[in-house]
């Protein structure tokens, strides 16, 4: 049975460190970094790279749209 | 397969619209704007019909809509956003034309405007973000403020003896022949921004047939102005909001 | 196509006349004494031949901001009001005029302040020419007279409003509202087409096509010396406007030693003054502004610095407001005084001569 493995890219300029991406994570993937970026915001990361599945949840919840979400079968 | 692999342009499942341009929004971090004009970004573009829509901003959070949203926009007067939006709808009924209001904008300042263009059923959009509170003027009392929530208005919290009661309008508007959908979203979580997409869809669909207008209300978090985090904000939401104003198309004909 | 006479009321002469300048839409909502632009435009159906709107607003407020609506669109709209629904407007024409959009907005006075009276008056003299809602804005206004200019304004009002980019304002009265004169209706003229609005308004919200960037019809400008140089731009704009389109009619000037100056019925009686005076051997002229902004002050000017005008008589059916204006031109070299009447009384020409006997004689 082949096996989803999804991968998250975040705009880290565009993004506020609201958190409301990593709450949304059914799979704990993300984090806030501990750089900030040019407004001084803590941004989302991909902290646990291999739970991603590529749901997209936390692209849904992203209020400044700065996630892409990628995602593969793996066979 | 390293991530490295994964991230590759075919493999992209979601990403920012192109209709929502590249500059950064205003809005503090973790508010329900954001959500929604990505939505109606994603709707344009699925939809297909960037050339033929006409947004209106109200006065308010969203005031600055059109600085991020790739199409024709008109700024209108506090509250004034359905009148505007009726005189563009009549004079280019071919045109998608949609209203962006806060709580005190449709339901407080421009409450004749929403209900008479409801009323006449103008074949317009109307989106309507209650989130209960004044967020751009510094958190006052909304004509959505729940009994007992504090505000910088109300400060020991809405006294329904001294300020009357929370004004659930959507519910107002549901009566009026003009209305053909009427619906009350939420945008706090995956499935509830799907849901919350379609009903604008739907809402932009129905305005090209011309049966009336649909008035979608997406419930809202301004966790600037309820002084808590964003996360912290949605939990409030659903406890606090929902019960005043539970979630779900209210009309559909 | 042999000139076409009518017999019909000066609020009916704006609603044809709207209609065969090619306007696009018409917003509005009832009060006296202007209705009869509203209900002629309804009997004449014009959505049916020409295409254009009409539609009764909710209130004054709303249908100013539909002309907001369809003026941002690059459409040819207009509003209708008498002076209580003018000032309910004034929120919107600050806006419009902040957004930099052409519209018309007839104002077919009555008797103020507050609820006052059905019947005519000039009181809106100062809300009209001085801007009328908040902030650094003017209005283009022309007063007519009769009949015919209430039929020939609706279209020059739309020409100037397009021109400057700017709104424009009919300032007319009760009695030019409601009585009937004849008058030649002007001939049908198109309405623009998509092309055609595209060409002459490119900044409108006609639908952003993949060749240029969102268009965004708005006032706001956060950054303060970002507003200034706003505000400094319809200064310049404004001033234009003063110098390319003034308008005025002279009666009797030339040897005159005296002159009223008086707008809309006001000029009408003053027309009667002057033949009366002339009569007395009085040498009595008339200075009829057109637009009342611009306000024809270097005329007055002129005047005031010859050495043949001993005075001038600012006759207004009001407690004195275009009067101001007339002072601002004369700066001193003579004598002006008011007279009028208030509460919708329109003065008689001899209480007219009679003041002017009174003031200067």
């Amino acid at each position: 049975m082949g096996k989803i493995k999804g991968a998250v890219v975040v705009n880290t300029e565009r993004c506020k460190g609201c958190e409301l991406c990593i709450v949304a994570c059914p799979s704990k993937v993300l984090a806030l970094s501990k750089q900030v970026n040019a407004k001084g915001y803590n941004f989302a990361y991909m902290a646990n790279e291999d739970a991603c599945v590529g749901c997209s949840a936390c692209g849904y919840v992203c209020p400044d749209a700065c996630i892409s979400v990628y995602k593969v079968k793996v066979e | 397969m390293t991530t490295k692999d994964i991230i590759k342009p075919e493999n992209l499942v979601y990403t920012k619209s192109r209709i929502l341009n590249d500059t950064p929004m205003h809005y503090c971090p973790g508010c329900s704007h954001g959500v929604v004009h990505k939505l109606i970004a994603e709707v344009v573009e699925e939809m297909d019909i960037q050339e033929d829509v006409i947004g209106v901003a109200p006065v308010g959070c969203a005031v600055f809509a059109y600085n991020y949203l790739d199409f024709d926009f008109q700024e209108a007067a506090h509250g004034r956003a359905p009148a505007v939006a009726t005189g563009i709808k009549r004079l280019m009924p071919e045109k998608y034309v949609f209203t962006y209001q806060g709580d005190g904008d449709l339901a407080a300042i421009g409450t004749a405007e929403t209900i008479h263009a409801c009323n006449r059923g103008e074949n317009i959009v109307i989106i309507f973000i209650n989130n209960g509170i004044y967020g751009m003027t510094g958190g006052q009392m909304a004509p959505t403020t729940l009994e007992g929530m504090k505000t910088a208005t109300c400060p020991y919290g809405r006294d329904t003896a001294i300020n009357g009661y929370p004004l659930n309008i959507t519910d107002l508007l549901v009566k009026l022949e003009g209305t053909r959908y009427v619906t009350r979203q939420s945008v706090h979580n995956s499935a509830s921004v799907r849901k919350a997409k379609n009903a604008i869809r739907k809402g932009f669909e129905n305005s090209k047939e011309g049966k009336g207008t649909s008035v979608i209300e997406i419930v809202s978090t301004c966790n600037s102005g309820w002084k808590m985090t964003p996360d912290q904000s949605n939990k409030w939401m659903v406890e606090n909001m929902f019960p005043a104003y539970p979630i779900g198309d209210l009309k559909d004909i | 196509m042999s000139e076409e006479i009518k017999l019909m009321k000066g609020n009916e002469a704006i609603a044809h006349a709207a209609i065969r300048c090619g306007c696009d839409g018409y917003f509005g909502y009832p009060i006296t004494p202007q209705s009869e632009i509203m209900e002629t435009l309804m009997d004449e159906q014009p959505w049916k031949t020409t295409g254009m709107v009409v539609l009764q607003a909710e209130s004054e407020v709303a249908a100013i901001n539909m002309v907001y609506g369809g003026a941002g669109c690059g459409k040819k709209v207009m509003t209708s009001s008498s002076s209580p629904g003018v000032s309910l407007k004034q929120e919107g024409i600050s806006y419009i005029a902040g957004a930099e959009l052409p519209c018309l907005i007839v104002n077919v006075m009555r008797g103020g302040p507050g609820l006052g009276t059905i019947q005519p008056s000039q009181a809106d003299y100062f809300q009209a020419v001085k801007g009328g809602g908040h902030g650094d804005y003017k209005v283009i206004v022309l007063a007519p007279a009769s009949v015919q200019e209430m039929a020939d304004f609706t279209a020059l009002s739309f020409d100037l409003a397009f021109k400057y980019s700017n709104p424009a304002m009919i300032l007319a009265d009760g009695v030019i509202g409601q009585m009937m004169e004849k008058v030649v209706l002007p001939p049908f003229v198109d309405r623009l087409t998509k092309s055609e609005i595209e060409k002459q308004s490119p900044w409108a919200t006609y639908g952003k096509p993949a060749s240029r960037k969102p268009n965004v019809i708005t006032s706001l400008e956060l950054e303060s010396k970002d507003m200034e140089q706003r505000n400094l731009k319809f200064q310049a704009k404004y001033r234009e406007i003063e110098e390319n389109e003034v308008r005025y009619e002279e009666l009797a000037c030339e040897d005159a030693e005296y002159l009223l100056v008086a707008f809309g019925s006001s000029a009408r009686v003053c027309q009667k003054a002057v033949e009366l005076a002339r009569e007395q051997g009085i040498k009595l002229g008339l200075i009829r502004p057109i637009t009342l902004w611009p306000f024809p002050t270097k005329l007055i000017q002129s005047y005031a610095s010859s050495s043949k005008v001993k005075g001038f008589l600012a006759v207004e059916m009001n407690a004195g407001q275009m009067i101001e204006d007339v002072r601002l031109a004369v700066n001193g070299k003579v004598s002006v005084e008011y007279f009028g009447r208030l509460g919708g009384i329109v003065p008689t020409p001899d209480e007219v001569v009679e003041a002017l006997k009174a003031k200067f004689l």
